[in-house]
């Protein structure tokens, strides 16, 4: 263990707690003043979504379409064809959920410079139940050609995704949920299609993405009290994903676990598992959603359910460690 | 491009309308009655009205031109070829491998074509969208929006349709084929849509009701959607499917149909005839 990784839940509690949605409010707000081509398309959740300052500061550029997320994915795209750079928000459920075939006809198959920046994803949506909580969208989204899926870990990284995503060209989706959370990507350079080694380690790879990436980072300090070396990877982008930092860690450790607050289906997991299948066939274990719909509780009594939290990585490695041929 | 006269555009969609028996015939596959229906609209446009540069597809300060009910996209190709736009003979390559006349338009192989469309109700949108773009922009140019009627059927038209009106988008002018047919029959027995005016007006769109197969009527709609300001127009166009080709028009079993070459050959010498 190194000295810097020590003391993380201090750290941790000494730290901001700070929405994504807000590091998006922030980002937009910037990005308005610094181009000018920079238009947002929304559905009636301009405040939820944060967008409501760039509406006043920008009338002329700010765009209400109502509850038709169909319709703003479409204006989104005739905007960017005549050189905008058009952010569409709304909630990951409606947001890609409601307008995938739009995203996948007038967005990606011009190539049009749409960007989706989308709140409330993954379980923490709590109380407001299964219909809310998106767990598919990273899914659904990952299999557009030309779509670039980004899930950042935090409010900073929010920001840096936003700035990034407005310089390149082409569609980009962003997903993050709702809650407030410890601002941990203060050393973290960003840049598109590059994970973030966030811990060292030699025994076992955590890669995580969104809320996931602070749990992993618990629970790799907790298993090296106990002389087991976690590295943690921060994979914001899902999607191009960065295979060579993923083999080079599989490579080190043999054994990979991931987490996210999503389906194991279609996820960062799957793609972690299409890059170490044909690459370097490493044992793996995917955590997230188990193929079934969340429901209504507290955002921290659903993650504990399923277990999304540090407890739960800790667990699934000892289980790890049990069942494989290879010991630590 | 010169305006040519009444006279010469009938002319011209007359051989617009072989073009499509031709490259239809070709293909082997394709949608056929609303081509046909369209073809004097395609030739008012692309031979008087657009402010357009066939040698130029990204000229900015043209008209753009958006075919949101893509599946009749070939008379668009015709009347893009006819005018200079690409060589007539490139028709042929309709719906074969490596052409970038693709089945449904596709923007990245033909940027002319403005957007890619096909799937309904997403370029009604998608032109809302430029038109949009145009008044922040400050330009003059016109958004053209070719839409069909089964297209109405889709609750993102209708979504479009409030947007254009709440922005007032007075350079959008709409097309709305209405040749009263869908794949699986009649609209007004698939899904009614009548009263359509009406639900336009209602939706606080100008509204223009015309002979879409009589060009003095097209002509004169589309001069004067032009002119009306403060509202985004719509020009309710009624055309005959299949037409200029007896044994074709107003049969719906033609919508989704590409003519064999017996067909084809009868349906060629009925519109040479009528030269």
């Amino acid at each position: 263990m190194t000295k810097k990784n020590k003391n993380l839940k201090l750290k941790i509690k000494n730290s901001e707690y700070k929405s994504c949605r807000d590091g998006f409010g922030e980002a937009i707000l910037e990005l308005g003043k610094k181009n000018k081509k920079a238009v947002v398309v929304s559905a009636d959740l301009a405040e939820s979504t944060r967008c409501l300052e760039f509406s006043k500061k920008y009338p002329n550029r700010f765009f209400e379409v109502g509850v038709a997320e169909q319709n703003m994915a479409g204006v989104a795209a005739g905007l960017a064809l005549e050189g905008f750079i058009p952010f569409i928000c709304s909630f990951a459920v409606f947001s890609p959920g409601r307008n995938w075939e739009q995203i996948r006809v007038s967005v990606c198959y011009n190539n049009a410079n749409v960007k989706l920046v989308s709140s409330h994803a993954g379980l923490n949506v709590g109380e407001d139940g299964a219909t809310h909580q998106a767990l598919e969208d990273i899914a659904i989204m990952r299999v557009l050609p030309n779509m670039i899926v980004i899930a950042p870990c935090d409010y900073l990284e929010t920001k840096k995704a936003v700035m990034s995503a407005a310089k390149i060209k082409g569609p980009v989706y962003i997903r993050y949920g709702r809650e407030k959370a410890p601002v941990i990507s203060t050393k973290s350079k960003f840049q598109i299609g590059k994970a973030n080694i966030m811990r060292q380690g030699k025994d076992i790879t955590i890669i995580a993405c969104g809320s996931m990436v602070y749990e992993a980072l618990l629970a790799a300090e907790e298993l090296a009290k106990q002389k087991i070396q976690a590295e943690v990877i921060n994979c914001h982008t899902i999607k191009p994903i960065d295979k060579a930092i993923i083999i080079k860690s599989a490579k080190k450790t043999k054994r990979v676990i991931t987490i996210e607050e999503h389906q194991v289906n279609g996820g960062l997991g799957s793609a972690v598992a299409e890059v170490l299948s044909q690459n370097y066939p490493a044992p793996m274990k995917i955590m997230g959603m188990p193929d079934k719909f969340g429901e209504s509780g507290t955002a921290k009594q659903l993650l504990d359910k399923y277990n999304l939290n540090s407890e739960g990585i800790i667990y699934a490695i000892k289980k790890f460690k049990t069942t494989l041929h290879s010991a630590f | 491009m010169k305006k040519h006269n009444i006279k010469q555009l009938k002319e011209i969609a007359n051989t617009l309308r072989q073009d499509v028996i031709k490259m239809l015939a070709e293909a082997g596959s394709g949608h056929l009655a609303g081509a046909l229906g369209m073809a004097d609209i395609f030739s008012a446009l692309y031979f008087n009205v657009l402010k357009h540069n066939p040698k130029k597809p990204k000229w900015p300060l043209r008209d753009r031109l958006c075919l949101s009910c893509g599946h009749i996209v070939p008379i668009r190709y015709a009347a893009m070829a006819r005018s200079g736009c690409f060589p007539v003979a490139k028709l042929m390559s309709l719906r074969k491998l490596g052409s970038p006349l693709q089945g449904h338009p596709s923007y990245l192989d033909m940027p002319a074509l403005e957007y890619s469309s096909g799937p309904l109700g997403q370029g009604v949108s998608v032109s809302v969208g430029m038109a949009l773009a145009a008044k922040i922009n400050k330009q003059k140019h016109f958004v053209y929006c070719i839409t069909s009627d089964g297209e109405h059927n889709e609750g993102q038209t209708w979504e479009a349709i409030m947007t254009a009106a709440k922005y007032k988008l007075d350079n959008l002018i709409f097309i709305l084929d209405r040749n009263n047919i869908q794949i699986d029959g009649e609209t007004e027995k698939i899904m009614p849509l009548e009263p359509l005016k009406a639900k336009y007006q209602a939706f606080n769109w100008s509204v223009l009701e015309i002979d879409g197969n009589d060009m003095k009527q097209v002509l004169t709609a589309l001069n004067k959607a032009k002119k009306i300001k403060g509202k985004p127009k719509v020009i309710l166009a009624h055309t005959v499917p299949g037409k200029g080709v007896s044994f074709m028009e107003n049969k719906w079993e033609w919508h989704g149909k590409a003519p064999n070459k017996d067909e084809a050959d009868k349906a060629l010498l009925e519109l040479q005839k009528a030269l």
